[in-house]
């Protein structure tokens, strides 16, 4: 029987193993190593499907309590390696773009694909983590990994850059949470998210420096997840990073944030100021990142903002403390995302990061302006498609609740989306091409991009095996 | 073979982007659906009040969300509109220039789009049917369209996209509004809660509200209007043939469909709202329909003024005026569409729809000219033609309203005003048949050629299709009372 943490510790060893594999032989074609990964993942990835999860979130399993393999964890672990597996794939395509950019040598490609799978555990510890000091060390090893990929092709000055800003935000934002983990820790004497919520039952705990201490953690989270305020370093990191280095922080980043913010603030909900300040923060994140996508002329800016926007979105479910619809919705927004990135890293090598880049794709590549379009529309929230179930879920929750501003600057800012997604859309049939020649695609990705498009339009249309996995 | 009038247009939409011949699986495509349609028609049993042909798919029992399709008499006469249009549309489209198929494709998933809509008794896919036509709808007028495309495919497409997620907030809240027991998508499960009065006032007045803006965007209704007139003008002809024939009805058909019969009180509430806005439609943007100096902009407009009949019957809320909207909205579907259709035979032969340019045109080319008449009298109102009986119906039902208080009311007054629309129409479109067709023959237009044998035979259609509801409205109206006598007995 397999339980929960071994599913860490054998991704953990593929990680190791294929480190010291690159170390040792040095003539392989590193593509080998890439492959050896996505099958070694995928292997996890199947197993873990054996994993039974333990009935109650709140309990820990086995030998440590700040560990949990509730359902919730258990699907993201799934989340989690999915998203590593179509980043590696992606970065397989990338590759001659980071070998571009250490002329003369071999150097780099092993690293470029082993460090993934390392944050990829710390993605998976991250989100079984129910102590804050698991949570800060698993949030770590995520970020310290995301220091080396963010600036990998470290030759391109835009890229240092990304990668500088990276390195200084996020230190910031981690003394941010470590601050943070202090006052509530001294409020309530607990590191453990259980016992904090006993404590806070208590009249006597102090809940304004335990309030304190959350909204600290809530900076910390925030720079995760890329909330407004907190969102400044996202677009110019994304767009300085390797373009699959950008799918996995908006994906694999983002998700991870998501569930910590959950259960974060689950022992902080009965407090009014809380709620208060997520619908604030909520709104400034949605007007931010819909009016600042709708000018860019950088597809990959415009998804940076595009991210912003959707943590916008993803913020209502949270306010609304709808955790299925939050978890539909990332799993919608992590099918479109990486699509759209998917055609971006094989467009991008040909043409470039453009919007204008992308005019006449329908004529050069049908198939990968199909892509694009299924992406783009998904993104933007048309029915039958993953994308428009997320977005009515948010909104099922949010007129429950009776969030009337949420739910009046979600329905305009989903008009902005519509604008700024399309501009893509035109770009790929309204416009001539620049130039004639087809597009390649490898067999790989074009297996992944069709795999893509077709779990977009089925979760579009039958969204139960996503549902089924969140019952209780 | 209720799904098969759905999936038709679309798989084979899906055939043609894969490869199959373009104009030759689509005509094929329509004329399948035109004929499945006719079989339901023929099949349909007129007694029964119920939904028929119902076939059902569960997607989510707990969310009691399932596929269901199927037609009352009401639903049957808005597939059987579109399945002409279609028809007709995809006729006229000929050869294209670029992305042929793509073009079709489109054009095909508008159709099927909307056919999905008018069929479905799920909410859901209700409403994520029609949202189907909406990117279609902004790659025809982007790709193919004319004149200022560029802003009317971003009006239309921001303004519909914006619309339709307001009437998704109406559609959620109401799927809210009844008991947590009794929450269903099934519109025949809704319609058992609200006859139960389970949805309380409060929630009907507000659901109404959010319902009558975001179909009212969709439709049209003053003053979210200004997309319309901008998007026919500029859209290629079969693409503003579905959008003004089929598409613009989704709103209607949504309002007949749910709010009449779910939101009386919600109806009743805002009933002075509506009128005062569907009366601008008829004389506001009327009286803008005659200053046009455009055939293609003056055809918008007065697709535009005609949906305010269409709502005068709607408000009324009787069965009459109920009736007397679903004619016109079938009657005005058709009329519509041939007129689009001779306007873009017009653009492709001349070039120009300015009104001084043309003139005589009748010389050259009768047999459009007789066509244009015919519709342009049809739009009118004039008697024999199907848009005569909706139009009395909706007077009728109108006047009729609130008549047992004993004196001019909100809804006489209304009529009365209503009626001059007939004059505004009967204005604009006899002054744009003579300025395009009468007269005297500029030289330049000499050597145009009539519409080929071909392209007589979907003018055929659409005329006939008016005229047979014209002289034998009863036909028509005894398939689709049915439908309404079940609610609006079953609520007075």
């Amino acid at each position: 029987m397999i339980t929960a943490p071994q599913l860490e510790i054998a991704v953990l060893l593929l990680g190791m193993a294929i480190l010291m594999f690159e170390a040792f032989a040095t003539r392989v074609d590193k593509r080998v190593l890439a492959f050896a990964a996505i099958v070694g993942l995928a292997l996890i990835l199947i197993a873990s499907f054996f994993v039974s999860p333990t009935p109650s979130p709140d309990r820990a399993t086995g030998l440590w309590n700040f560990y949990t393999a509730d359902k919730l964890s258990v699907f993201f672990k799934q989340f989690a390696l999915l998203t590593t597996i179509f980043v590696l794939i992606m970065m397989i395509d990338y590759a001659p773009v980071v070998r571009a950019s250490f002329p003369g040598t071999t150097d780099g490609l092993g690293e470029f694909f082993s460090v993934p799978i390392f944050t990829c555990v710390g993605l998976m510890y991250l989100v079984s983590a129910v102590d804050f000091i698991f949570i800060f060390v698993s949030l770590e090893l995520v970020t310290v990994s995301f220091y080396v990929l963010v600036s990998f092709t470290r030759k391109n000055p835009v890229t240092l850059e990304a990668g500088v800003k990276y390195l200084v935000l996020s230190a910031l934002s981690t003394a941010f949470l470590v601050y943070g983990i202090a006052w509530i820790f001294g409020a309530t004497g607990q590191t453990n998210l259980q016992r904090i919520t006993e404590a806070l039952a208590n009249p006597n705990t102090d809940h304004s420096a335990a309030l304190l201490g959350v909204v600290l953690v809530l900076v910390a989270l925030g720079f995760k997840i890329a909330a407004v305020p907190f969102q400044i370093w996202v677009p110019d990191v994304y767009q300085g990073a390797p373009t699959p280095v950008t799918a996995y922080l908006s994906v694999g980043s983002k998700a991870a944030g998501f569930v910590v913010l959950l259960r974060v603030l689950r022992p902080f909900v009965t407090l009014p100021q809380m709620q208060r300040l997520l619908v604030l923060i909520a709104l400034l994140t949605l007007i931010y990142g819909n009016l600042a996508a709708l000018p860019q002329g950088n597809l990959k800016r415009l998804l940076a903002y595009s991210s912003i926007a959707h943590s916008g979105y993803l913020l209502i479910g949270v306010v609304c403390l709808d955790g299925n619809a939050v978890v539909f919705y990332l799993a919608a927004y992590f099918l479109m995302t990486l699509l759209s990135f998917a055609v971006l890293v094989i467009v991008a090598q040909q043409t470039g990061e453009q919007i204008s880049d992308f005019d006449g794709l329908a004529k050069r590549s049908p198939f990968l302006a199909f892509a694009m379009l299924i992406g783009m529309v998904s993104l933007a929230g048309v029915p039958f498609t993953a994308g428009f179930l997320g977005k009515f879920f948010i909104f099922y929750a949010a007129i429950l609740q009776r969030q009337i501003a949420l739910v009046v600057i979600g329905v305009i800012t989903v008009g902005c989306g519509f604008y700024y997604y399309l501009k893509v859309v035109r770009a790929m049939y309204w416009q001539p091409a620049n130039k004639a020649e087809d597009i390649p695609i490898s067999g790989l990705s074009r297996l992944a991009i069709s795999a893509l498009i077709a779990a977009t339009i089925w979760l579009g249309v039958y969204p139960q095996p996503i549902l089924n996995m969140l019952k209780r | 073979m209720i799904l098969f009038v759905i999936f038709c247009p679309i798989i084979a939409a899906i055939l043609i982007m894969v490869g199959a011949p373009a104009r030759k699986t689509a005509l094929a495509a329509s004329v399948l659906t035109l004929a499945a349609a006719l079989f339901l028609l023929a099949s349909f049993q007129l007694l029964q009040r119920d939904f028929q042909h119902v076939t059902s798919f569960t997607i989510s029992p707990e969310w009691h969300l399932s596929f269901s399709t199927g037609v009352d008499g009401l639903s049957l006469a808005m597939v059987l509109l579109a399945a002409i249009v279609t028809l007709a549309a995809v006729w006229f489209a000929g050869k294209i220039e670029k992305y042929e198929k793509a073009f079709y494709a489109c054009l095909l998933f508008i159709s099927g789009g909307a056919i999905g809509a008018f069929a479905s008794i799920d909410l859901f896919f209700f409403y994520a049917f029609h949202e189907l036509a909406l990117i279609p709808t902004f790659l025809l007028i982007g790709i193919w369209g004319s004149g200022n495309r560029i802003a009317a495919a971003w009006k239309i497409t921001i303004y519909l996209a914006v619309g339709s997620f307001i009437l998704l907030l109406g559609l959620i809240l109401l799927y809210q509004s009844v008991p947590a027991a009794s929450r269903s998508f099934d519109i025949r499960a809704l319609q058992a809660a609200a006859s139960l009065g389970q949805i309380s006032a409060d929630a009907q007045r507000h659901i109404y509200l959010l319902l009558l803006i975001g179909f009212g965007i969709l439709t049209s209704l003053f003053p979210f209007h200004t997309w319309a007139p901008e998007a026919y003008a500029a859209a290629p002809a079969p693409a503003a043939m579905l959008h003004a024939g089929i598409l613009k009805k989704f709103g209607l058909y949504g309002l007949l469909r749910l709010a009449i019969p779910m939101l009386p009180e919600g109806a009743r509430h805002w009933t002075n709202l509506l009128v005062v806005l569907l009366l601008a439609n008829i004389i506001y943007v009327g009286l803008v329909t005659i200053a046009q100096k455009r055939l293609d902009w003056m055809l918008g407009y007065s697709s535009v003024m005609h949906m305010g009949y269409i709502f005068l019957g709607i408000a009324s809320a009787g069965i009459l005026g109920v009736t007397g909207a679903a004619t016109m909205m079938f009657a005005h579907g058709l009329s519509i569409a041939l007129l689009f259709a001779l306007a873009g035979e017009l653009r492709k032969r001349t070039g120009t729809l300015i009104f001084d340019e043309l003139g005589g045109l009748a010389k050259v080319m009768p047999f459009a000219g007789l066509a244009f008449g015919l519709g342009a009298f049809a739009a009118i109102g004039l008697p024999g033609f199907a848009n005569f009986a909706g139009e009395i119906m909706i007077f009728f039902g109108a006047f009729k309203n609130g008549w047992e208080i004993g004196r001019f009311h909100i809804f006489q007054v209304a009529t009365v005003l209503a009626l001059w629309g007939v004059v505004i129409s009967t204005v604009y479109m006899l002054r744009a048949y003579r300025k395009a067709f009468m007269g005297m023959l500029n030289e330049r237009w000499n050597g145009l050629v009539d519409l080929r044998t071909g392209l007589r035979v979907p003018v055929a259609l659409l005329v006939g299709a008016l005229l047979w509801y014209g002289f034998f409205p009863q036909s028509f109206v005894r398939m689709i009372t049915p439908a309404f006598r079940t609610y609006l007995t079953a609520n007075k």
